[in-house]
Formats: structure tokens, sequence, C-alpha cells
């Protein structure tokens, strides 16, 4: 595929040409491409359409690219592989098809991986989130000792078990893409494929953001309004949940506000992770926090269940 | 006879998992054949990443028809029992049963199971599909919409059945959709496609063609051998890996070795974390200069594919993975040496060592003081000691360990030294985890020696205080290990050790630790309380010291007990060790038997004696002595049974043949030189003191009659047969020694 496309298209010189081949690829196969989430994550998982569609029985089949915050991982712009922003590609596939480790293949192939020159490998890594209570078993794909790839069946997400099981594979984009430009560092990637004056680097669309939100993330953040921010968005998903469930006894027993209140999951999620990062919490609340915020997603998992895309008619 | 041939084959199988997995599936195939009366003459399995195969060699055809009688209960016995029968048997009613007579027990039931011989395609076609759905991963998942558990998508069952001489016939089953066939597919990527297979022999060809190695071990043979050369045509050795040759092998079905390079500035790196580095996360080999202990900036790949570029597109894409790796390790490096080890210290206040033992700091405290109090004993300085303790923990919170936790000590011995501490303190820091198993070296410097002692008399006394023992098979905080480290460095560098007084001196600075914290906690709590009050500082210093008293009371009251308790711990790894290094354990408990409680204080004292005991009863007097005193003792424990006791001195007046005389003489003189040998620790000469008594026993034995018909003489020749046994006494307890 990729010998056909415009230069500044191609995966191996363009980043966002990277993007666009995953997505036509997916797109070729079925699944519905949706844009990110817009709401801040630490990995495409959070996407509501991962997370909630992966439970229940219907199927489901989506690819999209998810912006993740890490705010730990932020190191002022100053570490070429580290940033606390950065892409995943994101595919999920509900009942996994039986020929996914093929499909994937033949996406690496789509952006210019040539199995008969790189060495591919899936070698051990069950995938488990803590905060989702979810888990699952598969690999991390590498490409000539790369990590370019996570691949997991689900098994649990929100403390639910999956059946039937969804397949997810996450690309994470930059590495994947300083593999295929051969750079070494992110911060040099060819954004737009072009060259020249027209060329845009990696760097100059997130160098400054990654210095600043380091500053926010480690220094700045205000830990108190953050505290609070959890609070309230713990007790928000709760409120919506229990607004959402209908009376015993009205006609339409569908639940009413899973959407709305697993933002606020995602929202308390996002508030920990930047509270950690400002390294305020201690050894024991940091599990307790986790705790909290995985009792959210369990209760939405629940209240899905109960709603129309979940399976209940 | 009949070869049965079984692949299973799915997507890629987690390396560590294989061998067991086959194995396994060996097994229980086998058990199921051999259960149905199909007994084997052979089986092998194999694993790659992704397939099991297994092959059995020697099935007959059919199983023999077998009939079996089983007996049940007498006719007319209670329903419970008749029930029972019918189940046990598999009958529906008791009118299946024939009754059979009993000239002396009656009528009873006797159910006849009458099993038809089984062709062994339908045995294995039903047992199979049993053990795929029960098969013991130790992690499996479902996957797509079906219900089967496997340790990754199982994708296709190859399963054939024949002898060699005919065309084998497919073992026909289904196992949640899965139908079983007679095709497999080659190498992922060298050759997809699938393979008609007919049995063993073609089916191992037909894979070595599409580039599968299907043997394990052959596939670490090829890797090492082309490892070793790949790195002696470069004259350099490669640095041999057993744990990750096994886990590489699990990673492909084509080794391809391929060599890399990094950059030598990497080179100033401790070896061990370059190492580290490439392993963990790359799984690749490392490389030294031939004939040195240096590492060359080369790495060894073992790659799944025979590149069409020879493979210069992934050794370039591995090398620069590992030059990320090294970077990264590097840096962590170049930031711990940055800030010194002490620095680490405060840090070490907020880490919890065990809820009820407080925190590492207090911990690192309580090793310090112990180290101090036994380096004179171990013939170490006590500041550097004190020092080495302070410092031995510190690099815990190093980047480097954070990252690599199986450096701890390492990293500590290269910053210790990179900041100019005294080698014996640097190398202490190392060696203070050690000896972590058998085999593991046991650190010699005295310095080291005080250390790791303390280390381990201190977690060792801490879980003994709070009742966290080893039972059975739990050691959670591996406290055998720590006890087995303990008795081998004393041993093996021949300490001098009163092991009694050293587990309560570290047991006092625990609980000096667990005092002040209760007493710390109670003030704070009592301070609430008495705020308000006029008097309140009064009453709480009245109230702290009561508490405090009482406190320090219960825990001398635990602690004696633990005390005791912790002893005995170290005797029973003692017994253990010498078991295990061909000693005999009899022979402990003869002489701490013997030895009273100041005995079992100096486990070096304790070994000494045993060898020598173990020596002299190897010995003709040894032996013969040996069965002397079996025969007082048993005529004195008769004796003694009926209520009299023979304790006391013998009465010379009423010693009548010269033997006896002769014996008395002897045993005296032999208590007296045996305790004296013993006082001075020479074992030797203690049982050649005992040795002396051998004569006399037997020529008493020999001539004289202990039942004598004076009362008055019988009592005094079993008083002087009890001087046998004191004598003895003084040396070990005989009665204990076993065989």
């Amino acid at each position: 595929m990729s010998e056909t496309l415009p230069p500044h298209m191609r995966p191996d010189r363009s980043f966002q040409g990277l993007i666009l081949v995953l997505q036509r690829f997916w797109a070729d196969y079925g699944c519905v491409i949706l844009q990110p989430y817009d709401m801040e994550v630490g990995a495409g998982t959070f996407h509501p359409a991962t997370t909630l569609r992966a439970l229940g029985s219907k199927p489901w089949r989506a690819a999209y690219v998810q912006p993740s915050r890490r705010p730990k991982d932020g190191r002022y712009g100053e570490n070429p592989n580290r940033f606390q922003h950065y892409y995943q590609f994101q595919v999920i596939l509900k009942p996994n098809p039986p020929n996914l480790q093929e499909l994937y293949l033949e996406s690496l192939k789509a952006i210019g991986i040539d199995t008969k020159l790189h060495d591919i490998r899936f070698v051990e890594d069950d995938w488990e989130s803590p905060t989702l209570g979810a888990s699952g078993l598969g690999w991390e794909c590498w490409c000539d000792g790369m990590e370019v790839s996570q691949f997991t069946y689900f098994q649990y997400v929100a403390g639910i078990e999956c059946r039937p099981v969804s397949g997810e594979l996450t690309y994470g984009l930059e590495r994947l893409a300083m593999y295929l430009q051969g750079v070494d560092n992110g911060y040099e990637l060819n954004f737009n494929g072009r060259e020249g004056a027209e060329k845009v680097t990696y760097g100059d669309v997130f160098k400054q953001a990654e210095e600043e939100y380091s500053r926010h993330n480690f220094e700045f953040a205000d830990t108190e309004m953050l505290k609070r921010h959890f609070e309230d968005a713990e007790r928000e998903c709760r409120l919506l949940l229990e607004a959402g469930t209908p009376a015993p006894d009205a006609s339409d027993q569908r639940h009413k506000m899973v959407l709305p209140a697993y933002d606020q999951c995602i929202k308390a999620s996002h508030r920990f992770n930047l509270l950690d990062a400002r390294g305020v919490i201690s050894v024991t609340e940091r599990q307790s926090y986790i705790l909290r915020v995985r009792e959210l997603a369990k209760a939405c998992g629940a209240a899905w269940l109960e709603t129309e895309a979940g399976g209940k008619n | 006879m009949p070869d049965l041939l079984l692949e299973l084959f799915s997507e890629e199988i987690p390396a560590r998992m294989q061998r067991k997995a086959a194995d396994d599936l060996k097994k229980l195939v086998t058990n199921a054949l051999v259960d149905a009366g199909l007994p084997y003459e052979g089986a092998k399995a194999f694993a790659t990443p992704r397939r099991l195969a297994l092959v059995v060699h020697g099935v007959p055809a059919h199983s023999a028809a077998t009939r079996e009688e089983r007996k049940g209960p007498k006719v007319g016995a209670p329903d419970a029992a008749i029930q029972g029968f019918l189940r046990s048997a598999g009958l529906a009613s008791i009118d299946q049963a024939t009754i059979q007579s009993d000239p002396k027990k009656g009528d009873f039931y006797v159910a006849i199971i009458e099993k038809h011989g089984r062709h062994a395609t339908d045995v294995l076609a039903e047992a199979i599909p049993q053990i795929i759905r029960s098969f013991p991963w130790p992690k499996s998942m479902h996957w797509g919409s079906g219900t089967l558990h496997w340790v990754r998508p199982l994708q296709s069952i190859l399963c054939t059945f024949g002898p060699e001489t005919e065309e084998p016939e497919i073992v026909d089953f289904e196992v949640d959709g899965i139908r079983s066939g007679n095709v497999t597919q080659g190498h992922r990527f060298l050759a997809p496609g699938e393979i008609v297979v007919r049995r063993f022999d073609d089916y191992v060809e037909k894979l070595e063609k599409a580039k599968v190695v299907l043997d394990a071990d052959r596939r670490k043979d090829i890797i090492l051998a082309d490892a070793k050369t790949g790195a002696s045509a470069l004259g350099l050795e490669l640095v041999e890996d057993e744990g990750l040759l096994d886990e590489v092998a699990g990673l492909v079905e084509w080794p391809v070795v391929l060599v890399g390079t990094f950059e030598e500035e990497f080179l100033a790196i401790p070896p061990e974390v370059i190492r580290a580095t490439i392993r963990a996360n790359q799984k690749c080999f490392v490389v030294r200069e031939g004939g040195s202990d240096a590492l060359a900036n080369r790495f060894v790949l073992v790659s799944n594919i025979e590149a069409i570029d020879g493979g210069e597109a992934i050794t370039e894409g591995n090398g620069r993975v590992i030059r990320a790796r090294l970077s990264d390790a590097k840096f962590f490096y170049e930031q711990d040496l940055k800030a010194p080890l002490d620095s680490r210290l405060p840090k070490f206040d907020e880490i919890v060592f065990h809820e009820k033992l407080g925190t590492q700091a207090e911990r690192i405290a309580r090793i310090e003081a112990l180290a101090a109090a036994l380096a004179p004993l171990v013939g170490a300085d006590v500041e550097l000691a004190k020092r080495a303790a302070r410092l031995a923990k510190l690099d815990l919170v190093t980047e480097m360990v954070g990252e690599f936790p199986e450096l701890q000590g390492l990293m500590g011995r290269y910053y210790a030294t990179a900041q100019g501490e005294n080698p014996s303190v640097a190398a202490a820091i190392e060696d203070h985890y050690k000896p972590q198993g058998p085999s593991d070296r046991v650190p010699t410097d005295p310095v080291a020696i005080a250390v790791a002692l303390a280390d381990k008399l201190d977690t060792l006394t801490g879980f003994w205080a709070i009742d966290e023992k080893p039972t059975g098979s739990k050691d959670p905080y591996a406290l055998r290990r720590a006890a087995l480290g303990v008795i081998r460095i004393v041993l093996e560098n021949g300490l001098r050790l009163a092991l009694r007084g050293n587990l309560a001196a570290a047991l006092n600075g625990l609980d000096d630790q667990l005092e002040a914290t209760a007493l710390e906690r109670y003030e704070r709590r009592q301070l609430g309380v008495t705020q308000q009050d006029v008097d309140g500082e009064q009453d709480l210093d009245i109230s702290l010291e009561a508490f405090g008293r009482e406190f320090r009371s219960r825990l001398d009251e635990s602690g004696a007990g633990a005390l005791a308790d912790l002893l005995a711990f170290f005797v029973e790894r003692l017994k253990v060790q010498l078991r295990d290094s061909g000693a005999r354990h009899d022979l402990v408990d003869a002489v701490l038997s013997a030895g009273g409680e100041t005995a079992s204080d100096d486990l070096l004292l304790i070994v000494r004696r045993v060898e020598a005991l173990g020596k002299f009863l190897e010995t003709d007097d040894g032996a013969n002595l040996l069965a002397g005193y079996r025969r007082a003792a048993n005529i004195l424990k008769a004796e003694e049974k009926k209520g009299e006791s023979f304790e006391g001195e013998v009465d010379p007046a009423l010693l009548g043949a010269a033997e006896e005389k002769s014996l008395h003489v002897a045993a005296r003189f032999a208590l007296a030189e045996a305790k004296a040998a013993v006082a001075r620790e020479d074992f030797a000469a203690a049982m050649a003191a005992l040795a002396r008594l051998r004569a006399p026993v037997d020529a008493f034995f020999d001539k004289v009659l202990v039942n004598a018909e004076d009362a008055a003489v019988r009592v005094n020749r079993l008083k002087l047969l009890t001087a046998i046994r004191d004598a003895t006494l003084a040396v070990a307890d005989f009665s204990k020694v076993g065989g």
C-alpha cells in the first residue's frame, strides 16, 4: 500500500502519514474510525469505545487515535523518548477475529514493515489496568527488538468478565514512527512528510507543550484543587449512576446515564495521575486512590450492561 | 505397533511455560493410555513458541477385554451399603449383581464388571479433548466467542495414529469447533502455509524444511554453538547464560544468531549493569574480551528469521534499542553517582520494612548497632563494620536498583567505591546479602561477616519477636535461608560465636526500638487527653513510666520465649545442614543432649564435637564402647523401671572381682579426663579418654554378673554401670546415637 502513496504520505517519512495509513487499513477491514475522545486519558483503553464497548454481547469494531497523557512521564522536553503526552493508535474488535495476529501483521506490512527483512516477535506480556479493573493476556509485539505494539485479549474490564472476548491492538505511534523514519530522537520525527521549509517536526508541534506541561505536572498543578476535583468527580459519577438507574416499576428497565458517569470516572483517574506526578500521594494513599477509581469503573461497567449498547433490550 | 502423533498449534506460548506444558501433555496423554489398558513403549514431548507436540511409540491398536469381579456387601445389608456398592461398581440396580455363597460369611453380592477391548483411536478421541479442556496452564484465557481455555488461542490440532508400515489414520475429534486433522503450519514468516503430515518421522522432517526446529534442546544447541562461533570469529568469548538460553530458545522456531555492536563509551557502565540491561530488556547475550572479564562492545541476538539482507536491518534495529537502553542505564548510573549514598538515608524513614517491625531506617540502625557488637567477636574493625552496616541498604533507593532489583548490593559496592569508602566497607555492602543459596559463596572479610550476620540475626529475631515464623512450606521472609546463612558463615569461617548472647542482643535492640515507638505513640495519644488538665504534664510523666514498664515486661516475657524457640530453630537448621553435607544428624542430638544449654550456643563447637564423635564411633573402640554402653544402659533402664535409682558413689569396699575394680578406676579417670578435655575443647582427647573405657567395660561384662545374689553388691554394681553412663555423658548422650 505504502508504495502507491505520494512521498509526503508515506509512513516512513511522515508521522501523520503513518496514522492515515493505519486508519485506512482498519477502515478497509470494517472498523468504525472514531476521533479521539475529548477528555484527558492515560491510554486509548480509557476511551469508552474500548472500556465500555468491550462489555456485553454486541459485536463492535473500532479504531482511533487517542492522545494519551501520563503526567509522570514528562521530562521537560529533555528526553528524546519520553513524553507526558503521546499518541496511541487503538483497535478494538469484539469478538476478536480468529486471524487477528495475521491482520496485525498485514497492518505492519501496510505501514512498510517487511517481515522478510524484520524480525517480528510476540513476547509474553499480560496487561493489567488496576484503575479500570481490567486485565488481559497477550504480548508485546517486537520489531527487531523494539516494542512497537501491545496485543491483548481482554479477559476482564471493569471487574466484569468479557464474553465474548475483545482483541485490542495498541500501536505506540511515536516509537513506530521513529523506527520507520530511522530517527533516534522523537522530536526530530517528520510530522507532515514535507521537506525543507515546509517540513514540520514533532518537536515543532509538541516540544513547547512538553516543557510547559512538565512544569505544570510536577511543580504547579494545584494539589488542593486536584484533590477537590477528584472528590467532586467521584461524587458526581455516583450521583449520575444513581440518577440513571430506572425506578423498579418503570416500564423501561435500561440504565439512562452511564456515559456521563463514566466521564467522571475518567476525570477522577486523570486527577489522580496528576496528584501522583506532584508527589503528594503516599504509598498507602496511592493504593486507596486506585481502588476508588476502580470502584467507579466497576459501577459504570455494571450499569453499561443495563443499556442498549451494553446488550440489554 | 502403532505410534501416536499429536500437535496442538496455537498463537505464541510464553517461553517460560513451554517446557512444563510439553511435560504435562506427555504425562496426561500417556496416563490416559495406561488407564485405558494401553501400555506404550516410549513417549517424547516437544514445544516451540507455537506448538506443543507429542509422539507416543508402540501403542497397541486395541486394549484387551477385561473381566473383574467386585465383592459387595452381604445380602440383606443396610441400604446405604448397597447403594454405595452400586455406585462403585457402576450398576443400575442390585438385580444386576450376582449372589455368591461363602460357607463362613453367608450370601453376598458380587458385581461382574466386564470391559470390552477398545480401539486406541476411540480412547484417544475421548481422552484428548478432556485433556485439552482441563490442561494445567499456569495462566489461561478465553478468546472470541468460544468456551475453551488455552494459554493463547488454540488454532489447530493434528492427531494421527497408525503403524509405521501403513497409512496412519486421523484420530477424529473436535474441541470447541476445532476439528482434529493431519495438517499443521510451517514457520510464520519463512514458510507460511499448510503441511500435511502422516507420522512423527515425516512431521519432524517437513517442519525442518518449513523452517521449524521442533526440539527445544536442539534449538538451544544451535544457538549456543552459533553464538560461540560468532563471538570467537571476532576474537571474543560468549558470556554463557543458561536461563537466557532457555528463554530465547522458547522465542524462536528457527534460530538465527547475529552479532551487533554498541558504542564503546557504554563500557564505562559496570559490566553487570550492561549485562542486566541487555539481558532483561532485549534478551541478548553479552560477550567479553578473550581471557578476561572485561565486556566487549558487542551483543549477540537471536532472530527468528533468515532475513533477505542477511540480518543487517535486524541487527541495526536491535542495536538502536540497546543503545537507547544503555543510555538510560548510563544516565541512571551517573545520576546515582552524583549524590553520596549517605544522602539517601532519610528516604528510609518513609519505607516501612514491616508494619510491626518499623521502618527501614530503624532496621538500618539496629543492624548497625548489632554489627558493632559483633565486630570484635569476628575480628572486624568496629567503625568499619558500623559504616558498612549504615551503607549496606542504601542502594535500594538508587535509580539503578529500582530498575534492576537483582543488582542490589552490587550497585552499593560500586557507589561506595566511587565515593572512596574503605574497600572492606564497599565489599561488605555487596557481600552482606550472602550466602543467598546453598551454592552461593560465603563472605570471608571480617567486616562483611559482621554485617551479614547482623542483617540476618536482625531479620530472624524480628520475625520471631512478632511470631511470623516459617511454617511447613511457607517461608515468605526466607527465614530458613537466613538461619542457614548464619550457620554457613559461622562454620565456614571457623567463628566462635555465642549464639544465645547475640540473639538476645539483637532482640534487645529491637525491643528498645519497639518500646520507644510505643511510648511515642502513647504520649501523642495521652497529650490529646491531658491538654486541658492543669497537672497534665506531671500526670503524663507518671502514666508514661507505668506504660513503659508494662510494655517492657511484656516484651521481655515474649522475648524469652522467642529466644528459646529461635535457638531450637537454629539447631534444627544445623541438623538439616549437616545431613545435607552427609554427616549424621543423630550425633547432633547426642552432643546437644549431653552438653546442656551452653553447648547449643556455639555452632562451631557442636560441629567439631559431632565430627570427633563420628570419627570415634567409626573406630573399633568406639563401636565396642557403644555396645558396652547400650548393655549397661539397658540393664539400668530395666532396673530403674522398678523404681530404684542407682545414682551415687560406688562403694570400693563392695567391689570384689578384679574386673570390677579396674572398671571402677577406669570410669573415674575417663569421666575426669573427658570432662577436662571437653572443657578445653579438645574433643579428640575426650574421645580418647572414653576409648580407654572400652577394655575394662568388655572385661566387666565378660566376667562379672551384675545381678549378684547379695543385694548390696548388686546395687553397687549397678552404680558402677551408672558411672560408665555418666562418663560417656561427659562427651555425648550415647542413647541418642542411632543405628
